[in-house]
């Protein structure tokens, strides 16, 4: 390796929106060279645990069904945002969107034919075939043929800025210090969820029972440090996503597999055997997303999902068994919760529930009445044995603070003034866009419209 | 980076749910393991046939597993598109787990049951066997003929029954062939038996087409189109192409070999035949697919990513391989030299070579064929329950 050359395109960070940023760059000529700190086989951050992406599309498409109009989009997105976004960017990438899913093709990412089965999105979302880690594979064949030069294991620790203008970066490269030097650089190295020093900040203790549901290697080094050198900062740092994982999920890199979907078909207590939460607000995939956060709340993070035998094959199954028991008491007993409460808890329930019929697939009549807090929709007597329970944890996505940027992924100074030579794309900057809330694959949107943005902004300025 | 969870204590109250039984070999457990994960997981839906059988399943019994195992072609797709492959923990390996169940499964249905053992050093059987048969043959040869056969030039008719007798290679021939048959069909019966759902799946005309085309195109062989990772996160089609060049060269000579029984002996025409008759080219063109499929796919497991591969098992698939292949390249000299002196030793080669592959046949990778044409049956079936 050649620590001498000036690269027109230093791109930092190995990920879905690191890669659209170097094949852009790379095609419109530039010479790129990507920095990934994770080695080659563990390479591309958390896109390698993705699943789909959020596309704009006027008609049916190989790969979605129907239409998904920008109205419908931005409506969805003002929803979850809670009106937490900035318009015009939202409205820039959604539009972007449309052509994320053919750019990614192009890259040799295969996507699914629209599907029937199991998550009913492909309205909406373009599944990858085989999940993100296939994309990532195919991102990295494209951009290795076009000549972008990759660099694993290699952590960027520092990029050293003077008035807006980057002018090398520092890595631990294999172990070795080294500098890097560029004309441009693009930073795609994703949120800081997997560092637990700096969510203890903010959560204290709590931090350390918090899974990390991606990649190990997000831990914000280069987004702290650009913060610190007087780019301009947007999202609340306090704010993560996060979702019902199984508490016996590793606490990193788990992936999507360790998500639990059995919440709208259980009652769920916390240790001190209560329940918090109602769990038939609304459809799961729109509130899978709001109980990571409710669990992060309750004392030492932990709540348990307790249902009967009828509600077992009402979502997918999980990775690791649930606990089963011949009876309520028995089932505390090996939870380790107080079992009279449980049955208590569990009593109360069952008296509350009103007479419906029963349906998994959509709102349904079963409800409590006269229950705090009330279970609105799914609520059905939990009497037949066995009785079993999950254990859940909160499992963090990603973290919402990041670098602010301009429509042409251009990095933002404090002092209101574009950065001369620093772009951003991806989860470091999506809190320009999401400042709260989430919408299943608007992560990968966001990433592929601003890498394709940075790469072309970045090669252009290099260029000059 | 990584701490302690509560896994340790959590684990604790859900172990003893899943009492495995007994005979259950440690790779039937690792595969329920996974299944379990990617029946969580499903990202690999869209690959092959394998997946959504998997969702159709809760628990996974290790006839299902077997089912899932011989259902599964190796494309390897869902090897390098799992987030959760070796170095993670998980160590997911979908296709090097089923290729070590189907082995076990040629072995547990063998037929006689004692014959399973050969499967344990497979590629050691099949060239032992192979050297054997060599041995045989040419013994025979000498004992029963003059020896001078094997290298002075014959010609004319019957030609080839100088070298070896017509009733000591058809007697040979039928034997051996008959029992590979006679083997295979009990094993499938079994296999069929052993591997069966709880419930009866009803035959029906459409899935048995669906079943025969799945064979005939290797549908699951090209990953939903665009194609399987032969070599490595790469989609190619090669090994689709190769295994049918190989497969229908094999049907060719089989083609071949009948329709010179059917000349002998009901029409009268003794071999050697010409060159442009129907025994010959069918031959001729088979023996050149093999080959070319063969020598193909040899050079595949060459160079492929070896992280997918179940490695115990190479020795009896490059063995078989090797045997096709040079089943296929003495077939091809013979025709080169059969109105030379080289006729002999060649053909006594060629010979040899396809008794090895006859008797190796039911205690080989070759149980691939029938187990998988059945798990593509039972898949069609399923689907249409
Ligand atoms: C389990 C899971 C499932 C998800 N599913 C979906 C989905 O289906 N659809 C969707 O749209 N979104 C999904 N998301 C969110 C999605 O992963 C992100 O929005 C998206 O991947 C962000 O891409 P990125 O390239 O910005 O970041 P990442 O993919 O996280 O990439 C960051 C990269 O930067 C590298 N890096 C970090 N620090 C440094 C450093 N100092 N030096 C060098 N390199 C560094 C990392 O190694 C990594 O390669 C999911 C997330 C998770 C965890
Ligand atoms: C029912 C018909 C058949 C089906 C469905 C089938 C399917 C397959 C598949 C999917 C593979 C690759 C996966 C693996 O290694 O197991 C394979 C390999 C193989 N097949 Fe077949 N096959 C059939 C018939 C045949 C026939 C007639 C032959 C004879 C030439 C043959 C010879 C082989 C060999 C030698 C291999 C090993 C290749 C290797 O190890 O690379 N198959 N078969
Ligand atoms: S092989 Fe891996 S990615 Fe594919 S379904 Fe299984 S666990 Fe998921
Ligand atoms: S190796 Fe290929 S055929 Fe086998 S299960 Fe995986 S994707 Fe399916």
């Amino acid at each position: 390796m050649d620590f001498t050359r000036v690269w027109d395109v230093l791109v930092v960070g190995g990920g879905n929106a690191a890669l659209c940023a170097a094949i852009t760059a790379r095609r419109l000529g530039a010479s790129v060279l990507v920095a990934e700190h994770a080695p080659k086989p563990m390479r591309g951050g958390n896109s390698r645990h993705t699943r789909n992406l959020r596309a704009l599309h006027p008609a049916p498409t190989n790969v979605l069904t129907e239409s998904y109009l920008e109205e419908e989009y931005w409506d969805d997105l003002l929803r979850v945002t809670g009106g937490r976004t900035d318009e015009a960017l939202a409205r820039m990438t959604i539009r972007a969107s449309q052509h994320a899913p053919g750019f990614l093709e192009e890259c040799g990412v295969v996507f699914q034919p629209s599907l029937s089965g199991t998550l009913s999105l492909s309205r909406t979302n373009a599944f990858f075939l085989g999940g993100g880690k296939a994309l990532v594979n195919a991102l990295y064949r494209t951009a290795e043929a076009l000549g972008v030069e990759v660099l694993y294991d290699t952590e960027v620790q520092h990029i050293a800025v003077e008035e807006g203008f980057a002018k090398e970066a520092i890595v631990s490269w294999r172990g070795f210090p080294e500098r890097i030097r560029f004309r441009t650089v693009v930073a795609s190295s994703g949120g800081f969820q997997a560092n637990r020093e700096w969510l203890r900040r903010y959560w204290g203790d709590a931090a350390d029972n918090f899974q990390i549901r991606g990649t190990p290697y997000a831990q914000g080094r280069v987004l702290k440090d650009l913060l610190g050198q007087g780019v301009q900062e947007v999202g609340d740092p306090t704010q993560f996503h996060a979702v019902a994982n199984d508490a016996r999920a590793p606490m990193e890199d788990g992936g999507l597999a360790m998500r639990l979907d059995c919440v709208p078909f259980s009652v769920v207590v916390n240790e001190e055997v209560e329940r918090f939460y109602d769990e038939g607000e609304d459809v799961w995939p729109k509130r899978y997303a709001i109980w990571g956060r409710l669990i992060a709340q309750q004392p030492n993070q932990r709540a348990f999902a307790i249902s009967d035998s009828q509600a077992l094959f009402d979502y997918l199954p999980s990775v690791f068994p649930p606990v089963f028991a011949g009876s309520v008491r028995e089932l505390a007993g090996k939870l380790e919760l107080d079992p009279d409460k449980l049955e208590r808890v569990v009593a109360d329930y069952n008296a509350s529930v009103r007479p419906g019929t029963f349906n998994g697939k959509a709102l349904d009549d079963c409800h409590t009445e006269g229950l705090t807090p009330p279970k609105s929709h799914w609520a059905r007597r939990i009497e037949k044995p066995p009785f079993h329970a999950h254990p859940l944890r909160p499992g963090i996505t990603f973290t919402f603070l990041g670098v602010k940027v301009n429509d042409r992924a251009r990095v933002m100074m404090a002092d209101g003034k574009p950065s001369a030579n620093m772009f951003a794309s991806g989860e470091i900057m999506a809190g320009n866009i999401l400042g709260q809330g989430y919408l299943a694959g608007f992560g990968m949107a966001i990433g592929t419209v601003f890498g394709r943005i940075a790469g072309e902004e970045a090669a252009r300025a290099a260029r000059n | 980076m990584s701490q302690a969870s509560d896994g340790m204590k959590l684990a604790a109250y859900s172990a003893g749910t899943e009492a495995a039984p007994r005979t259950e070999s440690t790779t039937v457990a690792e595969a329920r393991r996974q299944m379990e994960i990617c029946n969580a997981c499903r990202y690999c839906e869209g690959y092959c046939a394998v997946f959504p059988a998997m969702a159709m399943r809760r628990a996974f019994s290790e006839g299902d597993l077997t089912h899932l195992a011989n259902l599964c072609h190796n494309c390897k797709g869902c090897f390098h598109s799992c987030q959760y492959a070796p170095p993670h923990p998980f160590g997911v390996n979908i296709p090097a787990t089923f290729a070590t169940i189907r082995q076990e499964s040629y072995a547990e249905y063998a037929v006689p049951r004692a014959m399973g053992r050969l499967f344990e050093r497979n590629g050691t059987v099949v060239a032992g066997i192979s050297a054997l048969a060599l041995t045989l043959v040419l013994l025979l040869v000498v004992a029963l003929q003059d020896p001078s056969v094997l290298w002075s030039a014959q010609t004319g008719t019957g030609a080839f029954f100088r070298v070896i007798p017509y009733t000591v290679m058809v007697n040979l021939a039928s034997l051996t062939f008959g029992w590979a048959i006679v083997a295979m069909i009990l094993s499938s019966w079994r296999y069929w038996r052993g591997t069966a759902p709880r419930s009866r799946l009803p035959l029906s005309g459409p899935a048995v087409a669906e079943a025969t085309m799945d064979v005939v195109l290797l549908r699951n062989l090209g990953g939903g189109g665009h194609g399987c990772n032969d070599l490595d996160d790469g989609f190619a089609q090669k090994r689709r192409w190769l295994h049918q060049a190989m497969a229908g060269g094999f049907l060719l000579c089989f083609a071949a070999t009948s329709v010179g029984t059917v000349y002998h002996h009901i029409l009268g025409w003794f071999s050697p035949h010409p060159f442009w008759s129907l025994p010959v080219q069918l031959g001729t063109w088979g023996g050149v697919l093999l080959c070319i499929g063969a020598a193909g796919l040899l050079y595949v497991k060459a160079v492929t990513d070896p992280a997918p591969v179940a490695r115990r098992l190479l020795g009896g698939e490059v063995a078989m391989l090797a045997l096709l292949f040079l089943i296929g390249a003495t077939g091809l000299l013979l025709l080169a030299v059969r109105h030379t002196g080289a006729m002999g030793i060649t053909l006594a080669l060629h010979l040899g070579l396809v008794l090895a592959f006859f008797l190796v046949l039911p205690y080989s990778k070759m149980m691939h064929a029938p187990f998988r044409a059945l798990a593509l049956l039972r898949n069609a079936m399923e689907k249409r329950r």
